[in-house]
């Protein structure tokens, strides 16, 4: 089995010393930062992101992933302990577990959670080992037309399937499309939305966008406000879950487990959205669903796995196709273009160590999670006490030095004091950031295989439809926003009636 | 009605995108279009700003028909002192050497929070400084200059 071949040879990178190292720092890290208070992953990808750009690809790519799911999983924790979900994926772990805490159950939960996430972590690596292959190959067929058609699939995906507003989402796609147009056109040499800038001519850093956009508007936005967390500290006197609660967790974990699995797989529905279905899937199965919402044990175990799986698998589109699902995942895809890796299905046959390294280092990494952290957890406990107004000059420090180690020019500095001022407002006025960062890196490849295409058709935009692979791609899209915008007209024209009647 | 547009959520965001959107058709308009078969440099941007424009108008009307407000207080101070630290961290760097740099970034990053605490900031400072000091210089052998003495 070919399978076996290739684990064994991620396997033997992942085990190096240094290389395990970097994953032990990686999820030590994530997890650290995850746990501190309004630093989401996000967040923390986006500051660390530079640091990482000074090391060898592989450790560079096995660091970042062990900061994604370090940063996940110290986000449950606080989740758990404090009511404080640290991102999106872990509000509905706040729910029961929560409750768990307050019940003085906070060990089971917290093990019940590392127990799932570790499992979800297994399927989801395994999932990855089996589907990649298959799928790089028959993407290594694609030709431009069928790129072209993929990418705008995944970006109308991305923006439509995400939470929040579909037009506004779709809007930012086209404005981080656009800031991929800075610099110089590849094919005419013409430098493109330079401002005269002569630095701009290479093209925006894409640490910048991210510092910027996720970073700095996250500082602000949690400047504003002058309330202060309340902080629960209870004794974890009990780590072990019982059998009991073994027990009543296996079902939702399997479930929570395949649920995340899929959603992890598609653009746009990532960690979040899976969390929350199999928390409803969940509610729904239950004997007695009122347990729900007063520490019922599964609504822990089924949501912590799915958005675990999720994270593992959408891994999946970014490392075989070259197209990212999420924000998340962007600055992944981001990391390895920094190291002069060009994303795509080609990645796996020329670098088969960083591809399989990476994977078997994610199992590695889920490992370390639940054998150190759980034991861990008291002193991670003690990071919440840390003050923000500690927290937040240190953070920008980090942004400021790793953006300026990146190029050493000074002007990168200026560049993400305005993607901050651009990002601050946009986050106001509740246009997502996410959607941006993926027009961002998709938006050269997407205007060099719009370009290709025609030329190969001869102008004829018909090309998009004539070639089965794309004609699928394409009728995904216009099918995703189809759906999305039906029920809400759907919903206006209820409103109407309702006025019409009423009035 | 006037009044609340400057607050109202949707409308600002529309004029947002039909600005960039203008910006960008306009800068675009100086490169060279081409056609379908031979786009050229100015095809994709002029495109895609045309859609970012009917987006941005779609908004703002939905916005003045809807009427929403921005949600909570804008942290202009906040913002404010933290952009600032980045520029003069980035002026700084190239004049005045990486530990002094830092050191003004630091505090002028702090100002952004709700206390300002001198003691604890400068000791924080030293801390911090010397942090990045072991990450970027001693961990990651990055060659700066630590002090101005040293250009």
């Amino acid at each position: 089995m070919e399978i076996f071949s290739n684990l064994i040879l991620g396997f033997q990178v992942a085990l190096s010393l240094q290389n395990l190292a970097y994953c032990f720092l990686g999820v030590m890290v994530g997890t650290a930062i995850g746990v501190l208070p309004g630093i989401g992953p996000l967040v923390t990808i986006a500051m660390l992101l530079p640091i990482t750009f000074n090391l060898a690809p592989v450790p560079a790519m096995i660091m970042l992933a062990g900061i994604y799911y370090g940063s996940q999983y110290g986000g449950s924790t606080t989740s758990i302990l404090m009511n404080l979900p640290g991102e999106t994926a872990s509000v509905v772990t706040c729910i029961d577990g929560y409750q768990m805490a307050k019940q003085g159950r906070a060990g089971p939960a917290l093990a019940i959670a590392a127990i799932g996430s570790f499992f979800a972590g297994c399927v989801g690596t395994l999932l990855i080992a089996l589907f990649g292959p298959p799928l790089a190959e028959a993407a290594l067929k694609f030709g431009a037309p069928e790129y072209f058609a993929l990418m705008l699939m995944a970006l109308v995906a991305a923006a439509c399937l995400s939470s929040g507003d579909m037009v506004k989402a779709l809007a930012m796609v086209i404005f981080g499309l656009l800031i991929g147009i800075v610099g110089t056109d590849v094919n005419s040499g013409m430098a493109r939305f330079s401002f005269g800038i002569s630095e701009l001519t290479d093209g925006m850093g894409f640490t910048v966008i991210a510092v910027g956009l996720f970073a700095v508007s996250e500082i602000v936005k949690n400047l504003e406000t002058t309330v202060q967390g309340e902080i629960f500290t209870s004794k974890i006197k009990n780590l072990m879950p019982t059998w009991a609660d073994l027990k009543a967790s296996f079902a939702p974990i399997m479930r929570g487990t395949a649920i995340g699995s899929f959603f992890g797989a598609l653009p746009g529905t990532g960690p979040a959205i899976s969390a929350f279905s199999a928390y409803m899937v969940e509610k729904k199965m239950a004997k007695d669903p009122s347990r729900f919402g007063k520490g019922a044990i599964e609504g822990v175990a089924s949501p912590e796995s799915a958005n675990n799986a999720a994270s593992q698998t959408s891994f999946i589109p970014t490392l075989t196709l070259g197209i990212p699902g999420s924000g998340v995942m962007a600055l992944m895809l981001g990391a390895l273009t920094i190291q002069g890796i060009a994303p795509g299905p080609q990645v796996m046959s020329a670098k088969p160590d960083l591809f399989w390294g990476l994977i078997a280092s994610m199992w590695i990494g889920n490992l370390l999670l639940v054998v150190l952290n759980l034991p861990l957890v008291g002193m991670w406990v003690q990071l919440l006490k840390v003050p923000y107004r500690w927290l937040f000059p240190s953070i920008i420090m980090f942004c400021a030095v790793g953006n300026y180690s990146i190029n050493n020019s000074p002007m990168d500095l200026y560049l993400v004091a305005i993607m901050g001022i651009v990002g601050y407002i946009l986050m106001k006025l509740e246009c997502p950031p996410a959607p941006l960062i993926l027009g961002f890196v998709l938006g050269p490849l997407m205007e060099e295989n719009l370009r290709r295409a025609l030329l190969i058709s001869r102008g004829d935009p018909t090309v998009f439809f004539t070639r089965p692979i794309s004609l699928t791609f394409m009728l995904l899209s216009a099918f995703v926003l189809i759906i999305m915008i039906v029920p809400q007209m759907r919903k206006k024209k209820e409103e109407a009636i309702h006025e019409g009647g009423g009035g | 009605m006037k009044a609340d547009l400057q607050n109202n959520k949707d409308f600002l965001a529309g004029l947002l995108m039909i600005g960039v959107a203008s910006i960008a058709f306009y800068m675009a308009l100086d490169y060279p279009f081409g056609s379908a078969l031979r786009m050229g440099p100015g095809y994709f941007p002029r495109v895609l700003a045309g859609i970012l424009m009917t987006f941005g108008l779609y908004v703002m009307i939905r916005g003045i028909k809807s009427g929403e407000k921005v949600g909570g207080a804008w942290g202009w101070k906040a913002l404010a002192f933290i952009t600032v630290a980045f520029v003069v961290f980035g002026w700084l760097m190239d004049r005045i050497g990486m530990i002094p740099s830092l050191v003004v970034m630091f505090f002028l990053a702090a100002f952004a929070g709700h206390q300002f605490k001198w003691i604890e900031v400068t000791i924080l400072t030293v801390i911090m400084t010397a942090f990045a000091w072991g990450v970027f210089i001693w961990g990651l052998g990055l060659p700066y200059r630590l002090f101005w003495w040293d250009y």
